[in-house]
């Protein structure tokens, strides 16, 4: 047995003469209020960052640095996110290490090499153009040539080469010129 | 020719599905991020942890854990089993755990770590090219590491571990 729950006849009348009440009133929503509310909210919802106040370093230029190299170093627990955006352990561990790097005088090319040196290029968003990986950067490229090249084979194949027609005879530029006749010859100078 | 042509998207189906079918099947683990450790010097560890242990002549294993971690319980008991029947020297280092919640958690569970050392702010771990718990790595007696196994170790991994820890040199 259920008991239905339905709201009073009493508060039902209550909520639809505040519904009228509140569409009357002269300072409602307009109608462009609601983009710009979402426009407003897109923008201060920016990607989200794992970087705790406490982690950063007190020099901005410094810690400028850290934010450009913790986007390109991979979460090894996240796969797909940086240290930047993941909260896990290690990357906070990770983020560390990189501003305990910078702040020992380190340039930003010996920060990368010491994580690759301890988690190798899994480690890198952008993978090193090496031997390795050179079918992970040319394989897109290739394929889009192969596929470009057949295209325009298909194509050259299937338009049947158009017969020049045979160059006139001199009669038949001889009629040519009949028929032209002085009009031609005008042409030739429109400038009288 | 122009026959062949109408095989090629045929051709290109069937080597997808191949690749597909070939990532199902075979048992390869996409999220398998490898390790660049085996085959090199295994990091320092601190004074009071390798100490005397690492590079003397008998492999040892090195153990990160944390009494917090449930596969670091599964594994446990196979640890306590190196170590009482073949005699394993295992360094054992907590990551990430409050000292005294790792001695309780030994002291209920048995210890079978020659060297304990704590790693609080995952100082060592980084080093190590740790991605969190548990994970263990086999040292030759060179001092070279040969097995990293991230995750918890297994009766199947046995075979690979032991045969490294009798061979000694």
């Amino acid at each position: 047995v259920t008991t239905p729950v339905v709201p009073s006849g009493a508060q039902r009348s209550r909520g639809t003469s505040f519904l009228r009440r509140w569409q009357k009133r002269p300072l409602g929503f307009a109608r462009g209020d609601g983009v710009a509310m979402l426009v407003a909210l897109l923008l201060a919802c920016g990607p989200g960052h794992a970087v705790e106040p406490s982690e950063m370093l007190p020099d901005p230029a410094l810690e400028a640095r850290a934010r450009e190299i913790g986007r390109g170093l991979r979460c090894v627990v996240c796969q797909n996110q940086s240290i930047d955006d993941s909260a896990a352990e290690v990357a906070h561990d990770m983020r560390r290490a990189v501003r305990e790097r910078l702040g020992a005088g380190d340039s930003d090319r010996q920060v990368m090499d010491f994580m690759v040196a301890r988690y190798g290029d899994y480690v890198l968003l952008k993978p090193p153009f090496k031997p390795d990986t050179w079918l992970l950067w040319l394989g897109g490229p290739l394929v889009l040539l192969l596929a470009g090249g057949g295209l325009l084979l298909a194509a050259r194949r299937r338009r049947p080469v158009e017969a020049m027609p045979a160059p006139l005879s001199d009669a038949e530029r001889a009629r040519v010129a009949a028929l032209l006749g002085d009009r031609s010859r005008e042409c030739q100078r429109p400038s009288n | 020719m122009n026959r062949l042509l109408f095989v090629l998207p045929l051709l290109t189906l069937a080597i997808l599905a191949g690749f597909f079918g070939w990532s199902l099947l075979s048992g390869r683990d996409p999220a398998s991020i490898g390790s660049v450790m085996v085959g090199r010097a295994a990091p320092a560890l601190p004074q009071a942890l390798g100490d005397g242990l690492v590079k003397t002549g008998k492999p040892v294993l090195v153990n990160f854990f944390a009494s917090w971690c449930a596969p670091c319980l599964a594994e446990h008991p196979l640890f306590e089993r190196l170590k009482s029947r073949e005699g394993a020297v295992i360094i054992g280092i907590a990551w990430k755990d409050k000292p005294e919640a790792t001695r309780a958690w030994l002291a209920r569970l048995g210890d079978p770590f020659a060297r304990l050392g704590f790693d609080q702010h995952g100082k060592i771990a980084l080093d190590w090219g740790l991605s969190g718990v548990p994970e263990t790595y086999l040292i030759d007696a060179q001092g070279i590491v040969r097995l990293h196994f991230r995750g918890p170790i297994t009766e199947r991994d046995l075979g690979t571990i032991l045969p490294l820890l009798r061979g000694g040199s």
